[in-house]
């Protein structure tokens, strides 16, 4: 952040992601080597279990619709200069949100349920960013603090709402009646199937076409917007945003607002796209791996996009190999995820430097 | 309410803040230097597993604690390499610091034990026993460490130098003393007392390492720091309060009181959080970090 080290954009765009990411998978390697297993059979169970099949690759596109929504709510944060750490708690009051209205307006055909619980989930999740938002704008109340505090309020909630309220009486699972079929959004081997392409059955459904419609509404709202703008200009100097007649204060609460709306689609994919009912915990961790997803994609969301991606096989790829070698368990993917965000967000400027050398040593030896 | 119930919770009060407290002293250590240390959690879960395992492999309860203490060390100074050195982003590096404990001490458990990333139970000197009140000397060890980091940071030339650092390192620099020193110190001390929870958490309050057994008392540690306004008395009232409130729920566990009725356990466990957000937020008291925390400093050049 301090001392700038100029980079040519390319550089900055591509080679410092990159250099994390492969120095990220040589530790992986060296971890998988610590505990007496061969990082290269595991790289290719990895790779054939995540791309090698027609199922593998609908699962990897599944988990990459995940990674697409809580890296965009990431993002757009980080662009308004907030570091939003809440997307777990946000998209598990999405969760809430989704199933209060499928469950509640089960007398509604399909094409109005499915549009209104995606509003529901944008709803909650947005109501859930928004209170750290205004706290940060108006209190002055530090939003990585009370977002850490609202993911655990979240998950209390949660578990209270599930075994006391929610759940069926005669069900001892914590968690709710199955959402009414109409509500379910198709399956992408059903509705390509309705086309008469045939494709291996898996959990990917259409929620993947609105992650990358939301994709490209960040684009537009980031490059292309009054809004972004200003989101920017207070992400990059709010004293100047003054200045410039923009309220940070307000910007603050609405780029809060956008990114728990952005969260809540993890609940619209693995709820109305996959579970088809609230449980707990069905936000694993991934709001966490949000943070990487968005580091790794410098905030852009082809950035992003790619780096979900990259997340997708991991965790796809992560599960088969923890069932073809027990010993590398999907925590991998965990560790994985750490040393990326350690390597692209928070020892970013050491990469920088390195590149920023080397470059300026081929200039020399040009010269 | 009986004497015997008063005592039983004040006892299990106890044990449930020890965590808590040495957690939340290694991030006052930390905060107060300058240096945002959201990465408790991850640091306090190495420990524990590093505990566990050299316990059970050594035998000794102590050699697990300096394991415990070590591994610590480990992840503070990946933290302060980040933070420190290259001036990198404390939040993130914190974020990451959480994800790899999760990630590596699940890992290796899982690899070395074999037992869904448990160790095997310790026993005997494995385990921290108790001495006095019922209590292990870790307890005493942990309780003991709130009057050393009172004395050193308020009654030193090092704990003024190390406050200072954390309000305004460039006053600290100019008087020719290494800012970068005092920080790399401050992060150790953490790290240390990150291990002393851990420890704690492993081979004494429980017999061995479970899978995320921290459980977010990193964060609560946070939160009570928070309360404590980077303080260490009102940090041994704040994380006794929390400790509490933890007792007071398991204890109240499908007990309907007069009048009220049965307490939900979730709304005693969310007091802490919410308390904290109401603390921040200015509605009662108010709650100012370090000025300098979480900004690297960068010397003029």
């Amino acid at each position: 952040m301090s001392a700038p080290i100029d980079l040519p954009k390319w550089a900055d765009t591509v080679v410092v992601p990159a250099v994390s990411v492969i120095a990220a998978f040589l530790v992986a390697g060296l971890v998988v080597l610590g505990i007496g297993e061969n990082p290269l059979t595991a790289t290719r169970v990895l790779l054939q279990g995540s791309l090698g099949t027609g199922e593998g690759l609908g699962f990897t596109l599944f988990y990459m619709t995940d990674f697409i929504f809580v890296g965009l709510a990431v993002a757009v944060a980080y662009h308004a200069g907030l570091f939003n750490i809440g997307g777990e708690g946000q998209a598990t009051l999405a969760g809430l949100g989704v199933a209060l209205v499928l469950n509640n307006l089960t007398f509604l055909p399909g094409f109005l349920l499915i549009p209104l619980g995606i509003l529901g989930a944008a709803a909650f999740g947005a109501a859930w960013a928004a209170v750290p938002g205004y706290l940060q704008a108006r209190r002055g109340s530090h939003i990585v603090i009370t977002t850490i505090m609202f993911n655990w309020l979240a998950s209390v909630l949660i578990v209270y709402l599930l075994v006391n309220v929610l759940r069926e009486p005669q069900s001892m699972n914590p968690e709710t009646r199955a959402f009414p079929d109409q509500s379910h959004i198709p399956f992408m081997h059903e509705a390509l199937g309705a086309f008469g392409i045939e494709i291996p059955a898996s959990q990917l459904n259409l929620t993947l076409f609105l992650a990358l419609a939301a994709a490209y509404g960040v684009w537009l709202l980031i490059y292309r917007s009054r809004l972004g703008y200003a989101i920017r200009v207070v992400g990059s100097n709010p004293t100047a945003a003054v200045y410039a007649g923009i309220s940070p204060g307000r910007i603050i609460i609405v780029a809060m607002v956008i990114s728990g709306a952005l969260a809540g689609g993890l609940a619209v994919n693995e709820l109305m796209g996959y579970q088809h009912r609230l449980l707990l915990e069905f936000t694993a961790g991934y709001g966490f791996v949000g943070i990487a997803v968005a580091l790794m994609g410098r905030a852009h969301p082809v950035g992003i996009i790619l780096a979900s991606l990259l997340f997708g096989i991991l965790y796809q790829g992560g599960a088969e190999l923890a069932f073809e070698q027990p010993a590398i368990t999907r925590d991998m993917v965990v560790v994985i995820g750490g040393i990326i965000i350690l390597f692209a967000g928070a020892l970013d400027g050491l990469f920088r430097r390195i590149v920023a050398q080397a470059l300026t040593r081929s200039r020399v030896a040009r010269a | 309410m009986d004497l015997d119930i008063l005592v039983t919770v004040f006892d299990s009060s106890l044990r449930l803040s020890i965590p808590l407290l040495a957690a939340c002293l290694a991030g006052l250590w930390s905060e107060r230097s300058g240096v945002v240390d959201i990465g408790l959690e991850g640091k306090m879960l190495v420990a524990a597993f590093a505990a566990a395992a050299a316990s059970y492999a050594f035998g000794s309860a102590w050699i697990g604690l300096f394991a415990g203490i070590g591994a610590s060390i480990v992840f503070a100074l990946i933290h302060g390499f980040a933070s420190i050195s290259q001036r990198g982003n404390q939040i993130v590096s914190g974020v990451a610091i959480n994800m790899l404990a999760a990630g590596l001490t699940a890992i290796v458990g899982n690899a070395w034990y074999g037992q869904g990333g448990r160790t095997p139970p310790l026993e005997g000197a494995q385990r921290f026993g108790d001495v006095i009140f019922g209590h292990s000397a870790l307890v005493y060890l942990v309780l003991l460490a709130v009057p050393i980091t009172w004395f050193v940071l308020a009654r030193t030339r090092f704990g003024l130098r190390l406050r200072a650092v954390g309000e305004n390192p460039a006053a600290v620099d100019t008087a020719g003393i290494s800012v970068t020193g005092l920080r790399y110190s401050a992060v150790v001390i953490g790290g240390v007392l990150c291990g002393l929870a851990g420890a704690y958490l492993s081979v004494g309050q429980s017999a061995g390492f479970l899978p995320n057994m921290t459980a977010g008392k990193g964060f609560i540690a946070l939160a009570a720091l928070i309360f404590a306004k980077w303080r260490a008395w009102p940090a041994l009232g704040a994380c006794f309060l929390f400790g509490l409130l933890d007792a007071v729920a398991i204890r109240l566990q499908g007990i309907a009181l007069p009048g009220i009725g049965e307490v939900p356990v979730q709304a005693i466990q969310a007091l802490p959080y919410l308390m904290t957000v109401i603390l921040l937020a200015g509605v009662i008291g108010t709650a100012i970090p370090p000025r300098a925390s979480g900004v690297p400093y960068v010397k003029e050049r």
